[in-house]
């Protein structure tokens, strides 16, 4: 044991900042983080154990203890459970012999939940060593825990049934399907790898800076702020080191636009990321990719490697003695919170993902505590287009405060979900005609910490001025019950990924979640939607965006669904409180002393 | 001074699964014992020893959470007779001291305090746990007040300091609001 964690760390120069992916290669390796492992690595690392403790514990895909020589993570966001995912869990549970949380009696088949792993478009899924299984059903598990117990490999039971795409790619491999069912004009249209590097060498940095500018590209993470000043901001902060970071962390349920992206179009984010190391004086980029798609790992690194026998990375990208760039990729670990940009930070620096407090934001000191800038995928693809067809063009597409396109994960209750590439400004109906929605209840737009929106609402535009959204479309159709089919599921998600910093978010996210089941159970009274109400407002005092939204969900549902709650709430004297039963409360103690004791 | 502007109120207190020590906190405003008798009149009370409720009540103290059936019961008959409840103090709040049985099951408790206690085994030759008509049964858990009705306030505190109370009980009696300053609720 103590071999192995001596050559993983060795392999990353004894660098504490490396822990995540020292931890990663280590858990590789001994299929889980014993106690002793984490003291070996504190001991070697020379850092206090705490420290290591704390980051291996953080992060869901870390095991502290054994979860079977197979491992599946079975997805349980909402679309997984409009798709199936109960029975084909029950399917897991029957034929491994053991429930999820646990591993089978002969140690060879851990089941185990995870928050959406960026499939919503092909559930049920799971994630099994390291590979998808998309569009599962209960044969199909009975059938993947029979091989894997006659000790089949993984790739061997996956078979031939290859994606579309590069998911064929020898080094991709993977069943996972695109879906791009809508090309827009940004993203998805034709691309030349180079041609943008190549116009920005010309450039100086504070020209391309203008560029982008003057294009209005906004971030496409959800916040939308100005691209353009953030590479400004970060320009002109002092220091020789600086960073571009491209968030792929993606762990907003029901979003997988960065995946397919990825699949597709490595080069052009690459691209992105180099123009912005351009533009900021930045020499090193980091992708930040969640582990739900290491599968993507091989493929990425091949990317790369070929991006710099082209001059495209490295030294002297497209001849221009003096433009060096490079980008390394760094994975999570399982933590919805690391999409927020400073906790993405400290999770890259080998830490717990825990937000920082701001100021100082990112751009004046950011990953070891240099100037850095983080962009999401979409934004970096957008801004080789600004710089090879020019700002009036990009202008040209979207709304008035929103230029350009954006990509859309949609998924749920409709005929065809997957990826749609459209400009800003066209109405939720637009895109549910697309995807052949019918009779659709509610739209959640932009995940869990957007809004749950009503038919009424329907014909509000995508746009930062009206509904801004990272992307994620579920819809959600008649049949479904609200509450408890997705309200609940998002209560629990965000109960699980709140990294506790904030106490609003650590004891609200579990309180709210209570009274939601309560009255989901129709025990509900009527100051129970106050209530809720209440500490929506107390949320605004966290530190990020997770703990800020996190009641989101069950605002906007009380806003736009009020029906739903009072259907289930119990009317009548609100003194007393109707979830408290005494005769149950008793019973324990009855059943004690009516037996005689030994 | 308010005595001769509006009737008093009328106050009731009890302590549930609790231990008194927020009651002896209300009797730590000292002197002004004298100013609050001017200002309300007490019913149901271990104050003034009122076992059952004589009449309705503006105001009702409850001090401590609810263990057994006699203080659900109680706290139920508090809720029915007062027109606003206050919790006060940890174990009303939130269960408290008492509470940390709640990670274990009843059944354990019992046997541990009744059957297997190194103390017990000579004193309970029959092995008996307490059970009898005219005793309480206890909780599976224990229940915070709001768990089982509506409370209207909650004065933190373990006990709550005597002027909180105070402070707490004079902006209940004369309606006005309560200035919560910043070493209200610091308690570090």
């Amino acid at each position: 044991m103590e071999k192995t964690i001596h050559a993983v760390i060795n392999k990353y120069n004894g660098d504490e900042t490396r822990l995540m992916d020292i931890l990663l290669d280590i858990q590789a390796e001994l299929g889980y983080l014993s106690d002793a492992t984490i003291a070996c690595v504190a001991k070697t690392l020379n850092i206090p154990q705490v420290n290591v403790e704390q980051t291996a514990s953080f992060y869901h895909f870390f095991a502290r203890a054994p979860r079977g020589a197979c491992t599946v993570y079975l997805n349980d966001s909402v679309v997984a459970g409009f798709n199936g995912r109960a029975a084909v869990a029950r399917a897991f549970e029957e034929a491994a012999g053991c429930s999820f949380g646990q591993v089978s009696p002969d140690g060879r088949i851990g089941l185990f939940d995870t928050a959406c792993i960026g499939m919503s478009d092909q559930e049920p899924a799971a994630l099994i060593n390291d590979e998808v299984f998309t569009s599962l059903t209960p044969a199909r598990a009975r059938e993947l825990v029979a091989g894997l117990r006659a000790g089949q490999t993984v790739a061997a039971l996956k078979g031939d049934r290859l994606g579309d795409g590069q998911n064929a790619h020898p080094l991709v491999r993977a069943m996972v399907r695109n879906n791009i069912c809508r090309r827009g004009a940004i993203v998805f249209d034709d691309y030349q790898p180079g041609a943008a590097l190549r116009r920005v060498v010309a450039m100086s940095s504070s020209e391309v800076i203008a560029l982008v500018k003057a294009a209005n590209v906004r971030g496409r993470g959800g916040a939308g702020f100005p691209t353009g000043n953030k590479w400004e901001f970060a320009r002109r902060a002092p220091g020789d080191v600086k960073y571009i970071f491209c968030n792929a962390d993606e762990g907003e349920p029901g979003t997988f636009k960065d995946r397919v992206i990825l699949t597709e179009l490595p080069q052009l984010v690459f691209e992105g990321m180099a123009i912005a190391g351009y533009a900021v004086g930045a020499q090193q980029g980091l992708l930040y990719i969640r582990n739900e798609y290491r599968y993507l790992r091989a493929y990425l690194e091949q990317t790369l490697a070929d991006l710099r026998a082209h001059h495209q990375l490295g030294p002297s990208i497209a001849g221009q003695a003096g433009f060096n760039f490079d980008v390394k990729i760094q994975f999570g670990a399982g933590a919805y919170v690391c999409g927020e940009e400073s906790a993405l930070i400290e999770s890259a620096e080998g830490r717990r993902g825990e937000p920082r407090d701001r100021p100082p934001f990112p751009v004046e000191k950011g990953y070891l505590q240099r100037p850095t800038v983080v962009n999401n995928v979409e934004t970096l693809c957008s801004v080789v287009k600004v710089i090879l067809r020019g700002p009036e063009w990009y202008n040209s597409l979207g709304t008035a405060e929103s230029k350009g396109t954006k990509v859309l994960s949609v998924s749920g209750d409709c005929a065809q979900p997957g990826i749609y590439e459209v400009a800003w400004g066209l109405t939720v109906n637009d895109i549910l005609k697309m995807a052949g929605a019918q009779d659709v209840q509610a739209v959640q737009v932009g995940g869990p910490s957007g809004a749950c929106i009503a038919p009424a609402e329907f014909n509000r535009k995508l746009a930062y001025e009206d509904l801004a959204t990272g992307g994620a479309l579920i819809v959600i159709g008649r049949q479904r019950d609200l509450l408890r089919d997705v309200v609940l599921n998002f209560a629990r998600f965000f109960r699980e990924e709140s990294c506790g910093s904030c106490v609003p978010c650590r004891a609200l996210t579990g309180m709210s979640q209570l009274v939601l089941e309560k009255i989901i159970a129709g025990q509900g009274a009527p100051r129970d939607l106050d209530r809720l109400l209440v500490w929506a407002t107390l949320m605004k005092r966290n530190r990020c965006g997770l703990g800020q939204t996190a009641l989101n969900p069950i605002v906007s549902t009380i806003k736009n669904f009020r029906g739903l709650y009072e259907q289930r709430i119990k009317a009548g004297d609100d003194r007393f409180e109707p979830a408290f039963d005494l005769a149950a409360a008793v019973q324990d103690y009855e059943a004690a002393v009516a037996v005689p004791q030994e | 001074m308010a005595e001769n502007t509006m009737p008093k109120k009328i106050i009731a207190t009890t302590s549930l699964a609790g231990c008194f020590g927020c009651h002896m906190s209300l009797l730590d405003i000292d002197e002004r014992l004298l100013e609050l008798i001017e200002l309300v009149e007490f019913n149901k009370s271990p104050i003034n020893d009122i076992k059952e409720f004589t009449k309705e009540c503006d105001i009702g103290l409850i001090e401590g959470g609810c263990c057994n059936d006699e203080n659900v019961h109680t706290l139920i008959s508090f809720r029915q007779h007062c027109k606003v409840l206050v919790a006060v103090g940890e174990c009303a709040i939130m269960g408290g001291l008492p509470a940390l049985r709640n990670v274990i099951p009843l059944q354990e408790c019992l046997a541990e305090a009744y059957l297997h206690g190194p103390t017990v085994a000579d004193s309970n030759p029959q092995r008996i746990i307490p059970h009898d008509s005219d005793l309480p049964k206890i909780l599976d858990r224990v229940y915070p007040c709001h768990e089982v009705v509506k409370m209207d306030y909650f004065i933190p505190g373990c006990a709550p300091r005597a002027d909180l109370i105070w402070d707490a009980l004079v902006a209940l009696v004369t309606g006005q609001e309560l200035k919560l300053t910043y070493d209200t609720f610091k308690f570090d």
